[in-house]
């Protein structure tokens, strides 16, 4: 079990604190700023991205591992749910009835 | 708040509901005190991280919920079952059919699967426990609190009444002010995080740990569809949690997600519940496709049809499933693109659940079939599921859907998927499996009382509401009046549902008597079965394999009886590695189970300070050295003894 994590997880830290920080800020900029939607839209996407990244780097262990191809598989799934969860979301509710 | 507030008061079945349920917990009390078992209970059972043991406290918490859900399911059977008839009112009616449906999907069909999971897969890949023993215990302790917590609402504070799907705007604040859609939020939330906790954790176990030579072509059907399953939980469940936290943010903190005013948008809801809805249906079907596969391949005495193209077809089946969930709201008012769309792709799921049933049906063929209990429900769950999926791709088409949405007819439909595809794989898996669990086999007799009244009954229940739903009976209604004509069709079915019930109590009434009468002699493998868990002692001992099986082949276990490669060698036994009993994982979910309820009645200070028990239980597990302990030797081998006789 404690073989092969050493010392103080800074990782672990440092992602969690910057996680809950792009969060906050997400929320500031809807709160207190008024940018036209499509300007919010394009930063809270561009943070949502950035925000996963930390996530791969800091907790999901992305550089670690031998098998690059169970990372591709992982990765590829990942981006499959993500399109269609949100692109997917995103048809629905703005095309049909919710259109008019 | 005053206390005829907080207690449900005014209904005389509510009452007795709230007098059985203090007595049965003094009950329980003395009980326990009485036979001195406390000590017995904490050290076996509430600390335990043992994967049979925890297995068994979700089937047994899943058999207790299949009785309240069961309960629920009569109560609306005989409102309904004469015009007109004033046994419950609308409201009550209501808050019944809701806590039907949750109870049903999330506390009854997910522990019963998981819990023959977690029993069934560490044996079945030759492992000694799941990857994160510690962890599986806070699922399932998670689990049971947050099912506890959604229990306890009809008689403190008020069920939620807005169905099982909670749909906005009657699940917001403005139309459901009680505490009732509170408990829908917190309680489930709870319990998810037990359930993806536990999609983690059977992955590492099934990736990491198979026994040598297991590759992943080589593992038996029910390892491969648990493995599925844990990644579809892992797929679909985080989207859960994200609605049930705006939904809470909704309700207690006045945000508006899902609301129509301020800018929300009630559909977000519909959406966001369906992508993990339509999922989580395939959650509970794909491993109770791997029991039958397991069972029907054993007493067929032959091996599974078309095993590459059942794996395929589990695969397709996943990664349909996250592109279907328009189906459930056609009628939202979608545009003609996305209506079809989800139709071709809801059509195309019935391909490979096709070629899935052809293999099951060809495994028989020319098979030597044994029609045990076990057999017996997988030989009925095909025809009776094949009815349930021909409606689906009836109800798939958009258009044909506008007739049939939300009607009795869309009821029968999922009831007819449900309940061959889930209740029924559940009950052939305790039959097949119950020798393996506890030391003796259920009772055959008594099971095809059981068998026989609940399929007979399932089929009178469900089989009427096909035909008051094309006849225009919309689903959810408390009463209709008598010129509909529905009467008759629907006194049957109340009258199915009385012999279904009479079913489940043959079920209870064969756990009591092969309890106490059953042979106690049934050897490791009773069944002459295939896969590894019948390699070890029934019940297994708790480090399950003397010695880690090697595999070289599909049904290993099968092919060594028949080469005559059986037994145990004496220097073959090694110390054994197995991890420490744990109280964490139960202080951890009641402390769960205290901030959520105070978070339901919205009363926030509380909450905050208990919340400071979660961290306190977050910080005892990461400093937690506990490497777990060592079985000797010595003590291996006089387990072993005990049921092999004398070591070579």
């Amino acid at each position: 079990m404690s073989k092969g994590h050493k010392g103080f997880p800074w990782n672990h830290v440092i992602g969690f604190f910057l996680s809950i920080a792009l969060t906050i800020f997400a929320v500031l900029m809807v709160q207190y700023t008024d940018f036209s939607k499509s300007t919010v839209m394009f930063i809270i996407g561009t943070l949502a991205i950035l925000q996963a990244a930390i996530q791969l780097f800091m907790f999901m262990h992305i550089t670690e591992g031998k098998s690059g191809v169970i990372n591709i598989i992982n990765i590829t799934y990942s981006v499959f749910l993500a399109v269609v969860i949100v692109v997917g979301s995103i048809w629905i509710l703005t095309t049909g009835h919710a259109a008019h | 708040m005053t206390w005829d507030q907080f207690f449900v008061t005014g209904d005389p079945l509510i009452l007795a509901s709230q007098i059985a349920i203090a007595l049965t917990m003094v009950g329980l009390v003395v009980l326990v005190t009485y036979l001195k078992r406390w000590k017995w209970l904490w050290k076996e059972w509430f600390t335990t991280v043992d994967h049979k043991k925890i297995g068994i406290m979700y089937i047994l918490a899943g058999v207790v919920m299949f009785f309240r859900g069961g309960v629920d399911g009569l109560m609306m059977k005989a409102q309904t079952s004469r015009p007109e008839l004033e046994f419950l009112d609308a409201q009550h009616y209501d808050e019944v059919f809701t806590t039907h449906g949750v109870i049903m999907i999330l506390f009854m069909a997910m522990p019963m699967l998981i819990g023959i999971m977690n029993v069934v897969i560490p044996l079945q890949i030759g492992a000694r426990d799941v990857a994160f023993p510690k962890l599986n215990a806070l699922s399932f302790w998670v689990f049971f609190v947050g099912a506890m917590l959604f229990n306890i609402s009809f008689v403190i504070g008020g069920s939620p009444d807005a169905g099982w799907t909670a749909y906005f705007p009657l699940a917001g604040k403005e139309f459901t002010p009680g505490v009732g859609n509170n408990y829908y939020a917190i309680a489930l939330q709870i319990a998810g995080i037990g359930t993806l906790a536990t999609g983690v954790n059977f992955i590492v176990t099934i990736l990491k740990m198979r026994a040598p030579g297991m590759t992943l072509m080589k593992m038996p059907m029910f390892t491969w569809t648990a493995l599925v399953t844990n990644v579809i939980i892992v797929a679909a469940f985080p989207i859960l949690t994200v609605a049930l936290a705006f939904m809470t943010l909704d309700r207690l903190f006045g945000t508006h997600f899902f609301t129509v005013a301020a800018g929300g948008d009630p559909m977000l809801w519909l959406n966001l519940f369906w992508l993990w809805g339509h999922p989580e249906v395939y959650i509970v079907v794909l491993p109770a496709f791997g029991m039958f596969s397991e069972v029907i391949s054993t007493f067929s005495r032959k091996n599974l049809y078309g095993y590459k193209s059942m794996v395929a077809s589990i695969v397709g089946i996943a990664f349909l499933s996250m592109l279907v969930w328009v189906h459930h709201f056609y009628t939202m008012g979608n545009s003609g693109a996305v209506n079809s769309v989800f139709s071709i792709t809801t059509m195309a799921i019935a391909i490979p659940t096709g070629v899935k049933i052809f293999n099951w049906l060809f495994t028989m063929r020319k098979g030597r079939i044994k029609f045990t209990n076990a057999m017996l429900w997988s030989l009925a769950f095909i025809p009776c599921f094949t009815i349930g999926g021909v409606t689906g791709v009836m109800l798939a088409m958009a258009a044909a859907d506008y007739q049939y949405h939300n009607t009795m007819f869309l009821v029968a439909h999922f009831h007819y998927v449900l309940i061959p595809g889930v209740v029924f794989a559940v009950f052939a898996g305790l039959y097949y499996w119950w020798p393996k669990m506890f030391g003796f086999k259920l009772n055959e007799k008594i099971g095809y009382w059981h068998f026989w009244l609940f399929v007979i009954g399932f089929n009178v229940t469900f089989m009427p509401m096909f035909f008051v739903g094309l006849d225009g009976m919309s689903r959810r209604m408390f009463t209709y009046s008598a010129s509909t004509g529905w009467g008759p069709l629907l006194g049957l079915s109340a009258i199915g549902a009385l012999i279904l019930a009479a079913g489940f109590a043959a079920l209870c009434y064969n756990i009591y008597w092969s309890f106490r009468y059953a042979s106690r002699d049934v050897g490791n493998d009773p069944w002459d079965a295939r896969t590894l868990e019948w390699a070890t002692a029934s019940p297994p001992p708790h480090y399950n394999f003397a010695k880690v099986p090697e595999v070289s082949q599909l049904d290993e276990f099968w092919e060594n009886k028949k080469a005559g490669i059986t037994g145990l060698k004496k220097n073959e036994i090694e110390e054994i590695h197995m991890p420490s009993n744990s109280w964490t994982p139960l202080f951890m979910a009641v402390a769960f189970g205290i901030v959520g309820f105070f978070l339901v009645f919205e009363w926030f200070i509380p909450a905050a300070i208990s919340a400071v028990l979660i961290v306190i239980g977050l910080i005892l597990n990461s400093f937690d050295y506990d490497h777990g302990y060592h079985v000797s030797v010595e003590e291996v081998e006089e387990t072993e003894r005990k049921w092999r006789g004398d070591l070579k």
